[in-house]
Order: structure tokens, then sequence, then C-alpha cells
């Protein structure tokens, strides 16, 4: 259903209103809800933590836009509570790490297939096989230390298998940073895109060091400390993706306007009623900010924000498999590296290697979590008491 | 609550409910490792490494006290190591005072539960509650009069915590059913008695005659603690069930064990 963003205003600021007992309203199920509605729950609790984090700079640096921006924020705090606060008591951080990488998986996999750009299609495909690798360390370490199944958390929509391997994934700062699109001719579904990328990644960066040291095998406190080291690079090549030149107040503008576009990709895949009325919900409190936003641009900047956004939102994300994507990207693009702004076959820079080199000088944590490990159904367990039983020491 | 865990739903975890789409990761974990290996012999050494070279996650406090009443019942562990036996009473001190809290939730569960002719008396869990904030007093003046700090968290309370912490999860979890939580209270209760087993005889043993004397009673109470939760949790699974046995109820006392 196509949704003309410049004419539904939504639901205006002084009408957004909440309580502590909705905020931290029931939360979805586990076991029943669809492995999706976690990824869309994951996701937007990313782009809501987004949405303050990018706040809270504008606030820094733009004395005259604090108040407005602290209006809307107090807002988006609350929608990213009772976003959040979906996620159930009995899911782990581990469990929820799996979904992170689902997201990052999915989601990105998606975003991958519709940006236009082929330049930020390809940095979308490069970090989303690493991505997929830190599935296949992280479900080797709920089975291989909790005795646990990642597949009953992802519903089998994703492969649970190694990608570009996360040992060699460390890059020095200088390979990766990425070639920004250019604000004056970027299509807006490429602004969208970034802006969901980069907040999707920036909080499972933040998630991984807050869960990180709370977990208790050594392995794992290790493999958390290096995967949310290259979700840090993942963070800095997003980032560098967006032109620098656009102003404080376009900024703002497209951010609001990714809020909105996910809130309305999450209402076409949601099938849990009650979550999709929050999704809808959220919607409308987002097209109030943004309108509230677009106001504010041509109060001071006299600009017309019309020009910047689309006036019909692009394709929605796609919450379904994307397993024949990532398999075929895999396939083909497994060995690209990157050097500089660029991906290469072959070659890395010196500066990575030597930064490589020491990080993984006293063991890699996720080789050695995953060291000979295939996933199972049921876990690997399940397997290993067949070949036991097959070589006659259990019965 | 409109369901109950036991009604046929839509659980979506397992390979039954995506049979196709778990084949296909099968095959392909299985193309990207054909020479699988069970063990993990890199990170098994690294793990013991660092068992054997970790601190603990902490130590005992200073005494509070070592005169008057706390000078005198020590001399009688003269020769042997206090701590070990402060470190006990202080992990069951905790567990106690937690379990205070733990039966304050069953209530709470109790009260929004529907409840058939299984007879389970609210006033039998608020006579727990109050007998575990008895025994949590108890260990307090034992505590004290070892001149130990009652309010310190010793390594062992510590570490019991975090093992019980699971616990305290399901009784909390609003979406449990008392009978979850009973089942939950059974894994409590058989530690629990457990522990003053342990704590009872090992009071005896060091000459600390009058603890030794009230951790009997406790363990008394705590074995009653045991057999109830035991009787009304088979009571409610198999009313649940739809089968009927006749339960003897729990004694209403049990003999303190010798010693």
């Amino acid at each position: 259903m196509a949704l003309d963003i410049l004419k539904e205003r939504g639901v205006p600021l002084d009408r957004q209103k909440f309580t502590w007992r909705e905020m931290a309203g029931p939360p979805f199920s586990k076991l029943n809800d669809d492995a999706y509605t976690r990824v869309r729950t994951i996701l937007m609790n990313g782009i809501e933590s987004e949405a303050l984090r990018f706040s809270h700079a504008a606030a820094r640096m733009n004395r005259d836009l604090q108040l407005p921006l602290a209006t809307v924020r107090r807002v988006e705090q609350h929608q990213q509570t009772m976003v959040n606060w979906l996620n159930p008591p009995d899911q782990s951080p581990l469990d929820t790490t799996i979904g992170f990488e689902q997201v990052a998986i999915e989601v990105t996999a998606s975003v991958a297939q519709s940006e236009p750009d082929p330049y930020l299609a390809q940095v979308y495909r490069y970090g989303m096989l690493e991505d997929f690798d830190h599935m296949y360390r992280y479900a080797a370490l709920m089975d291989r230390v909790e005795g646990r199944d990642a597949n009953d958390l992802l519903q089998g929509y994703t492969d649970i298998r190694a990608g570009r391997p996360t040992s060699v994934e460390h890059r020095a700062p200088e390979d990766d940073l990425r070639t920004p699109y250019d604000r004056t001719k970027a299509a807006p579904i490429t602004k969208l895109n970034a802006t969901t990328i980069m907040a999707a990644e920036h909080q499972t960066h933040d998630f991984y060091m807050t869960v990180g040291p709370t977990y208790a095998d050594p392995v794992g406190r290790m493999l958390y400390a290096e995967i949310a080291s290259i979700e840090e690079q993942h963070v800095t090549q997003y980032e560098s993706i967006i032109d620098p030149s656009e102003t404080w107040l376009e900024k703002w503008l497209m951010h609001e306007a990714t809020e909105v576009y996910n809130y309305w990709s999450c209402v076409q895949g949601e099938g849990n009623p009650r979550v999709k009325a929050i999704w809808e919900r959220f919607l409308d409190y987002e097209l109030g900010h943004l309108h509230f936003v677009m106001e504010l641009m041509k109060r001071v900047e006299k600009r017309d924000p019309t020009q910047l956004l689309p006036s019909t939102l692009p394709d929605p994300i796609r919450y379904e498999s994307q397993r024949d994507f990532v398999r075929q990207t895999l396939a083909g693009e497994v060995d690209l590296r990157a050097v500089g702004t660029k991906f290469v076959r072959g070659q890395e820079s010196q500066a990575t290697l030597r930064y490589r080199d020491q990080l993984n000088s006293e063991g890699s944590p996720s080789e050695m979590i995953a060291e000979g490990y295939r996933w199972a159904p049921g876990t690997e367990l399940a397997d290993r008491v067949e070949f036991e039983r097959s070589e006659g020491r259990i019965q | 609550m409109t369901h109950k865990p036991t009604d046929v739903g839509r659980n979506r975890t397992g390979s039954g409910t995506s049979p196709l789409d778990t084949k296909k990761t099968a095959e392909g974990a299985t193309a990207s490792m054909p020479q699988r290996s069970f063990e993990m012999p890199t990170a098994t050494k690294l793990r013991v490494d660092i068992c054997g070279q970790s601190e603990p996650v902490g130590t005992m406090p200073p005494p509070t006290s070592l005169k008057g009443a706390a000078a005198t019942v020590l001399q009688k562990l003269k020769g042997k190591n206090a701590n070990v036996l402060l470190d006990l009473l202080g992990q069951r001190l905790a567990f106690e005072r937690t379990g205070v809290r733990l039966y304050e939730a069953l209530l709470a569960k109790y009260d929004a539960a529907s409840l058939h002719d299984e007879g389970i008396a609210r006033e039998d869990i608020e006579n727990i509650r109050d007998e575990e904030l008895e025994h949590f007093g108890v260990l307090v003046d034992v505590m004290r009069q070892l001149g130990a700090d009652p309010t310190a968290v010793t390594p062992a309370a510590d570490v019991t915590a975090v093992a019980s912490s699971g616990i305290l999860k399901v009784l909390a979890d609003p979406r449990t059913t008392f009978t979850e939580c009973l089942d939950a209270m059974m894994i409590a209760e058989l530690a629990d008695n457990a522990a003053w087993l342990v704590l009872a005889d090992l009071a005896a043993r060091v000459g600390l005659d009058e603890a030794a004397s009230k951790f009997r009673k406790a363990l008394g109470e705590e074995e009653q603690h045991l057999a109830k939760v035991q009787h009304w949790l088979i009571a409610r699974i198999d009313g649940q069930l739809g089968v009927e046995r006749t339960l003897p109820a729990p004694a209403p006392s049990m003999p303190p064990p010798p010693g």
C-alpha cells in the first residue's frame, strides 16, 4: 500500500503520549511469534536508538535547535522503550544476539537488493557476508557452551554456516572507509538505506559492548569482544557512505524519513496484531515528527524539504528469507577484501595485515569456538549421539 | 490468561514447524563443513588455562569482632578454618533471604491462578514464607555471634545467587503459571534441604551445639517445605493431566535427623 508522506501528517507532537504501563507492556513470545517479529523489534530499537544518538549530537552543535530536538527526542525515547520492551525476559542476551545477527543478514540482504547505486549495493553485500559469519560463530557458542540450538530462534529462515571468516574481517581503519553518496544526486532510497543499516549496526555494536562482559565462559567473552570490534568497523563503514556535507537539519529530516519508512515496512510484514498496532501507531507518530522537521527546515534554512523527500515511499524492506540471495553472494564474493574504499581480490594492505596479526597473535576466539563445527537440527549433540551409538560407546 | 502453556498453539521452534527450510539449512551447513569434528581442542585448552589462572569471585570479609562471645565461640573452632563455615552461613543466609521474596512472588501467582480442589491453602504458603524469614533471622544471629558481618556477601552466597537467579526469573515473570512456579520452587527447596543438612552436620561436628540445634530445627521445617511443594506440584499436574491419584498429605512434622 503506497503512502504519500507529504500529504499524510500523522499524529501531531502534542498528542503523542505514553504511560509506563504501556511502555513496559506484554512482550512477544520467544516460542510462538514469527522470527521476523523479533527481527523487526531489534531493528526498530536500533532505529530509535540512532534517533536519540543523532539528536544528542545535533543538540551539542546547534544551540538554536536544542528545544525542538529535545521535544522530539523525548517521544523517541519512549518509542524506543516501548519497542525494546517487546523483547521477552526468557530471551537471554545470547538469544538476542542471534536475533541481532538475523537482522544484519536478512535486512541488509533486502537493502542490498533495493539499492540502486551499484557501489553501495556492493558495500551492503560485503558487510552482510561478515555478519553472516558472526551468526555461525554465535550459533557454535550457543550449541557448544549452552547445549541450545540457534535455529529455534531463526526458525529455518537463515543459514548457519561460515561466511567471510570473522578472523580475517579485522582491518586497519583506512580500509573501513567508503565513498559517500552525493546528497545532490542520490536517490531517496539510497539515503533511507544508509541510515537504516548504520542505525542497525550501531545498536548491534552497543548491545555487544553491554552484554559481552556478562557472558561467563572465557571463550564467549573473547568472542563478544572480537565481534563487537567488527561491528565498530561496520559502523565506521556505514556512516562513511552518508554524505557529510548534508546540513544538520537535512540529516535530521532524513532520520525522520527513515523512521517513517521503517515503521511503514514493519506494518506491511507484521503478523502479530498487538505488535502491528504499535508499528501503526509509531508510523503516525513519525509522520508527525517528519512534518515538524519539514516546517523547521522551511523556517530555519529557508529550504523546501519536499525537494529532498519522495512523495511516495519506495518498496518496503522485505521481511522474508533471503537465503538464495545470501548463498549467491557467498559463492561469488566471500573472497573479496577491502583496500581503501575499494573491494578487491587477492590483496590486502600492509596496515590491515599488521593490525590483524597483532589481534590474532594469542589465538582467535571465532576460530576456536567453531573448530570443526557443523550445525545440525537439534544441535551437534543430536549428530554426536548417533555417532557415539554407531561406534558402540553409548547405547 | 486465555491460554494454558500445555494448549496446542503456534510454537514455531523445532525443525518440525519448518521442515523444508531446516533441511536447506542442514544441507548448507554440511556443504560448508564436509569434515566436521565434535571436538574443539583449542578452546578447551584455553578454558583449562584460564580456569587455572583465574582468581576467585571474591574472598571472605574480615571479622567484625574477635572479642566477647565471638571469641568464645571461635575458640571451639581452634585449628579449623572458620571461614569455611562462615562462607556457608553467608550462603544460606542469602538463600533464605531471597527465599522470602520467592514465596512472596509465589503468593501473587497463587492469587492470580485458577485453583481447583487441590488442597493448597494460601496460609500454608504464607507459613513457609514466614519460616524462611525466621531462618534468615537465625542465620543473622549465628553470624553475629561468630563475629561475622551478616550484611556482607560471601563468595558462596554470590555463586549460589548466580546459580539460583533463574528461579527468581521464573517466579517474577508474569507469564509463568502457578504450576511452573511450583516446579521452580521445588528446585529451590531441594537445594535448600541438602544445604541445611550439610550446615547442621558441620555445626555439630565443630562443637557449635546451640547453632546446630537451631539448624536441625530449620532443616525439619525445610523438609516440610519440600514435601508440601512436591505435593502441590503433583496435585496440579495430576489435575491438568486428568488423572486421579490419592496422595498422602505431607506429614505434619518430620523428626529431626540424628546428630
